[in-house]
């Protein structure tokens, strides 16, 4: 009887929880129960992937309330997003587990509740974005998890946190607003909000203008959602002035939730003849990737905020995300999308052990990690770790979505693109390698270092990440395996 | 002859694209943290106005079942401006007690001032 | 024991004693224990594996599929047997050698340096061992990796700076060049195996071959063939023990092993001769010959000298496989032996002249060998070999190289063999008769009382000299895996 309602359970659990741990004002009580959601969410995401994969036409359809669709909203998972709930709850509880002393020690106890409150918000939020089927339900979960966003942001302890959530909050807020100019266009023209619905209704108005213009509208603003170049401006110093658990979280679910929206309304909505074969948006998102992969990556060379760098590697890395959707073929898509989810435990892995360093260190700049390669070995081994995933050196996962774009960009007969690929991740190597070297090969920092170790469980939740980094690097089944049939459903088009 | 009849037959929606267009134009032109609130305010507004026009049908009553009637106007697109108006509330509140604080931290919201000073590290 | 069984031993027990080392780490004596131990055993089970490969098995371990298409095996065969043998065997040599080194100079952070030295050593094995371009690359980019620290060990600007070119240049030329190669000849040719006779024939043609093969070459960087070969002399930053590994043991090694096995089991050399309208690799090996035999000629600096002398070397392999004649890649395999235990021995001699005199500079070594017969005894035998001259074993190596060379009437890779044996002797002789006859400069400098080097360094080079005659005379194994591998 639970399994029908599982649908509606995982927004409305993480939904409640928040509203709890906002009247609870105790900051261990809020954290306990934002652990206790967090560890249900993977469970009811998992139970759902298995219902996905056990039906015939692989679509679960939940209507929410009892009302049916397309006047309901409609709950609607295929394989594309439950792949995406499972990685986004199991960040979450990831994350959930490591925070409480990380929280406590950067956000202050009195204040600490509100962050659980608001990460639960996000949580709500992201999750939503992912499960529903009706287009106006996006957004109300994309605002959701955006406002709780530019709180999470806003609470880190550099006062420049405050301004870079105002400045996220503008630009998020015109990139939402943008999406819903689509919806709206695309709503006039069709009469129906349901994705499924206007997937079938679209056919013969395809190219008409309003219907071109909603395409470009609802491109733009996930775009900036998703922080594609040029519009990631708000990102790098989101990420980087934020607490270390909020970019963390960030980092690994909101743009790759983003990305999964883009996807949908590319592939299941208007369909790949219309968007790849007819508008030239291939050749415009390649542009913008490659330029993102290069861009940002050089970017990222010069930065001496270590976590600025890897906010900058964040957005190099989403270009070659989008670069497989550019792609547009099965090898490409499936690069993409399972590198939507290797990135994921990458920059979680990173953005963990950098918490462990701020927490025990309060380390900002590069320069402040000389020599902790000796004092904090195991912290920084998680970092080299994940660092060398990131960098895509054979066995770790970063190598794996490589191999799949560099196979997909051969496909498409781009030998310029596979050159490209890989130089770009020698830029990676540029930038990992000084963190690298100034941590171990250099004479230790004069910095104090308090003298409690890094918690247990901060220490052992970075490494599950780092060590996943390499474990998906060689069982790539359930990664790659997912994301091949996935990339398939949404090739396939709209049913 | 023609243009001016339809221009003045769609004036909601040449209404809506100024709107649009004099939000966005505060937002990236206006230095100071508030006005630039009020620009995002205005360009939310323009998409409130975008939807509830071509709700009205033109003929119907407003839409409560009545005897005698058979053409009502949509009621849905009210439903979900009423929901994108309360998203805007409230992105606007968080906006203005962010700028709140953003004067306490830094003692300004002029944009050039705070950017003259030390953001970029 | 199975020969499977062999294999994944030959990859594990370097890995387990790397672990080893770091578990038992502070304490002296037994750090240096477990690496000797490893060695051994490690040396032990290559010996095992030799036996089977020489009998004409080609044991092989199942595959494990990492994404579609992609897997990673193993599969034992004669280039890498040869290859294996050379790194186990001098692996012992050159722990005892390190020993001694990092003993007699008080280096600091000795527990990484073994434990790095131990997983380059299994990544060395890995690429010997591996069954297709995939398992190799893997390998080999363990091997850049693993080096690198030991690259960087001293910790001084210099090291850091040495360093990062090390690992730009090579994360770089295989990154940018080699893995594209891979991933195009799966593509073209739907597999990636080690097959003798290449997998590439018949599926690729015209000018592409040329342009796979120089993606193929100059992605190797290992194999400093120029101008990839800048990292070379900047990873002379390294102390003595890691520059023996990285210019006979290991990582050159790697290099020009993988450029042999892609003619070999990828293009096939039958076809690449076939195919390729103009050879070009001939010409731009034998240029490497030649300019950086000239370098070297012109270096003070012993080390330096010795690092463009291994460049001149290694395009001697390349050199003599890519005349794509069987005699002559039967030469450059058994060069791959002949130039390991030589340069291990000239490297050897450097660092124990710097341990003992600490000179660095050549025009310092007057005289030196009065006080340090046994090292220069060895360095005289070990240059003997470089030059090519009986009773050693490059004596034999050139000689097949020369005879290949004549065979198929390539003229100007006879011109580069004789030419560049002349430089040899130019930059190498000089040194031996200045230490032995010339007397020591009258200025006296703080160290000039001194003696032989540590007793692990002098033994170590004794052997690795002793090896190189060793292999002049009793050189019927290699010569057997030179034959298999070309395949008569």
């Amino acid at each position: 009887m639970i399994e029908a309602q599982l649908p509606a359970l995982q927004v409305i659990i993480p939904l409640f929880g928040a509203v709890l741990t906002a009247l609870v004002r105790h900051d261990k009580a809020s954290w306990g129960i934002a652990l206790i959601v967090s560890l249900m969410m993977p469970v009811i995401s998992f139970a759902l992937l298995q219902q996905v994969l056990a039906t015939e036409t692989g679509i679960i359809s939940y209507a929410l309330g009892g009302w049916a669709p397309p006047l309901g909203i409609e709950y609607r998972i295929d394989l594309a997003n439950a792949f995406i709930l499972l990685l986004v709850s199991v960040m979450g509880a990831l994350v959930m587990a490591y925070a409480p002393r990380s929280v406590t020690a950067e956000i202050g106890r009195d204040r600490a509740s509100w962050f659980y409150t608001m990460y639960l918000l996000c949580l709500t939020g992201l999750l939503g974005i992912a499960i529903t089927g009706d287009a106006f339900n996006i957004f109300v979960f994309l605002e959701v998890s955006s406002l709780a966003t530019y709180v999470l942001i806003a609470l880190g302890k550099d006062k420049r946190a405050v301004l870079s959530a105002y400045q996220y909050l503008i630009i998020g807020t015109i990139g939402a607003t943008f999406y819903v100019i689509g919806i709206g266009l695309l709503y006039v023209m069709t009469g129906t909000l349901n994705l499924a619905d206007i997937a079938n209704r679209i056919g013969n108005i395809e190219q008409t203008r309003t219907v071109l213009a909603a395409l470009a509208f609802l491109t733009v603003g996930i775009s900036l959602k998703l922080a594609l170049f040029p519009l990631h401006v708000w990102l790098p110093n989101a990420y980087a002035y934020a607490p270390s658990v909020a970019t963390a979280f960030l980092a690994s679910t909101a743009t790759k939730v983003a990305v999964y929206l883009l996807l949908r309304i590319f592939f299941s909505v208007f369909g790949v003849a219309l968007v790849f074969n007819t508008l030239p948006v291939s050749e415009i998102l390649l542009t913008l990737s490659v330029a993102a992969m290069f861009g940002a990556s050089i970017v990222a060379v010069f930065q001496s905020n270590v976590k600025r760098m890897l906010a900058y590697s964040s957005v190099a890395q989403i270009g070659y995300i989008t670069l497989g959707i550019a792609l547009a073929n099965q090898t490409g898509l499936t690069g993409g999308i399972v590198h939507l989810f290797n990135h994921a435990l990458i920059k979680g892995a990173l953005f963990l052990s950098l918490g462990c360093l701020v927490y025990r260190m309060g380390i900002v700049k590069i320069e402040d990690m000389s020599g902790i390669g000796r004092r904090m070995p195991y912290t920084m081994a998680a970092f080299t770790v994940a660092g060398l995933s990131l960098i895509g050196v054979p066995g770790t996962v970063g190598f794996v979505s490589k191999w799949y774009l560099a196979q997909g960009a051969f496909e498409n007969g781009l030998w310029w693109l596979v050159a490209a690929i890989m130089l770009s991740s020698l830029i990676a190597v540029v930038y990992i390698g000084r963190v690298i070297e100034v941590a171990y090969f250099r004479d230790v920092t004069a910095k104090p270092i308090t003298p409690n170790r890094v918690p247990l469980e901060m220490l052992g939740v970075t490494w599950l990440l780092a060590a996943a980094t390499i474990y998906f690097g060689i069982d790539t089944e359930l990664t790659a395996g997912m994301a091949s049939k996935a990339a398939e459903i949404l090739l396939a088009g709209p049913k | 002859m023609n243009f001016l009849f339809d221009a003045f037959a769609h004036f909601n929606y040449f209404i809506t694209i100024f709107l649009m267009v004099s939000g966005l134009y505060i937002v990236v032109a206006r230095g100071n943290m508030v006005k630039k609130l009020v620009g995002l305010s205005l360009f939310q507004t323009s998409v409130y106005l975008l939807y509830i026009s071509p709700g009205k049908i033109l003929g119907g009553t407003p839409p409560i079942i009545a005897e005698g009637f058979k053409t009502y106007a949509n009621p849905l697109p009210h439903v979900l401006i009423l929901t994108a108006i309360v998203v805007g509330v409230a992105t606007l509140a968080l906006g203005l007690a962010l700028v709140v604080r953003i004067n306490e931290a830094f003692g300004t919201i002029e944009e050039d001032e705070l950017f003259a000073g030390d953001l970029d590290e | 024991m199975t020969a499977e069984q062999l294999i994944y031993i030959m990859l594990l027990l370097p890995v387990l004693g790397a672990v080893g080392i770091a578990i038992v780490g502070r304490i002296e004596n037994i750090q240096e224990a477990v690496t000797l131990a490893t060695a051994v055993g490690l040396l032990v089970a290559v010996l095992a594996l030799l036996e089977v490969v020489l009998a004409g098995g080609r044991p092989a371990t199942g595959k494990f599929e990492i994404i579609q298409g992609v897997e990673l095996y193993f599969a034992a065969e004669p280039l890498g047997m040869l290859f294996a043998c050379v790194a186990s065997s001098l692996w012992i040599i050159n722990s005892i050698y390190s020993i001694g080194y990092m003993r007699g100079n008080n280096e600091p952070r000795q527990t990484s340096f073994y434990v790095c030295f131990a997983v380059a050593i299994a990544g060395a094995m890995g690429v010997s061992m591996a069954g297709n371009l995939f398992t190799l690359f893997l390998f080999y980019e363990i091997l850049t990796l693993s080096t690198y620290p030991l690259v960087t060990h001293k910790g001084t600007d210099e090291a850091r700076a040495g360093g990062r070119l090390y690992l730009l240049l090579l994360l770089g030329t295989s990154m940018a060049l080699l893995l594209p190669a891979i991933i195009w000849t799966g593509v073209i040719a739907g597999t990636m195996d080690f097959v003798p006779g290449g997998i590439l024939s018949g599926k690729i043609s015209g000018v592409f071959v040329a342009v796979l093969l120089g993606l193929y070459m100059f992605g190797i960087g290992k194999a400093a063939l120029m101008p990839v070969h800048f990292w070379l002399p900047a990873a002379m930053v390294a102390p003595t023990p890691v520059s023996a590994l990285l210019h006979a043991v290991a990582v050159v090694k790697a290099g020009v092993f993988t450029v042999v096995k892609v003619i070999i089991y990828v293009f096939g050399y039958e076809f690449l001769a076939s195919a390729l309208d103009f050879n070009w690799l001939v010409y731009v090996a034998g240029f490497t010959i030649i300019a950086a035999s000239l370098v070297a000629l012109q270096q003070d600096n012993l080390k330096r000298r010795l690092a463009y002398s291994t460049v001149s070397q290694l395009s001697y392999v390349v050199m003599a496989t890519a005349i794509l004649a069987p005699i002559s890649i039967m030469g450059a395999v058994l060069h791959i032996a002949a130039h390991a235990f030589g340069k291990i021995t000239l490297f050897f001699a450097a660092g124990s002249i710097y341990t003992a005199a600490h000179k660095t500079e050549i025009s310092q070594l007057n005289g030196i060998g009065r006080k340090m017969p046994w090292t220069m005894g060895a360095f005289a035998i070990a240059a003997i070999s470089m030059i090519g001259l009986p009773p050693t074993a490059g004596f034999m190596s050139k000689w097949y190289m020369l005879m290949g060379a004549i065979q198929v009437e390539h003229y100007f890779a006879i011109g580069v063999i004789i030419l560049s044996t002349l430089l040899n002797a130019g930059y190498f002789m000089p040194i031996v008769y200045n230490a032995f006859f010339k007397q020591p400069d009258s200025k006296k400098g703080k160290h000039d009382d001194h003696g032989e080097a540590p007793m692990p360094i002098v033994i170590a080079l004794t052997a690795t000299a002793i090896g190189t005659v060793l292999l002049f005379f009793f050189s019927g194994v290699p010569l057997e895996l030179a034959q298999q591998v070309v395949g008569k």
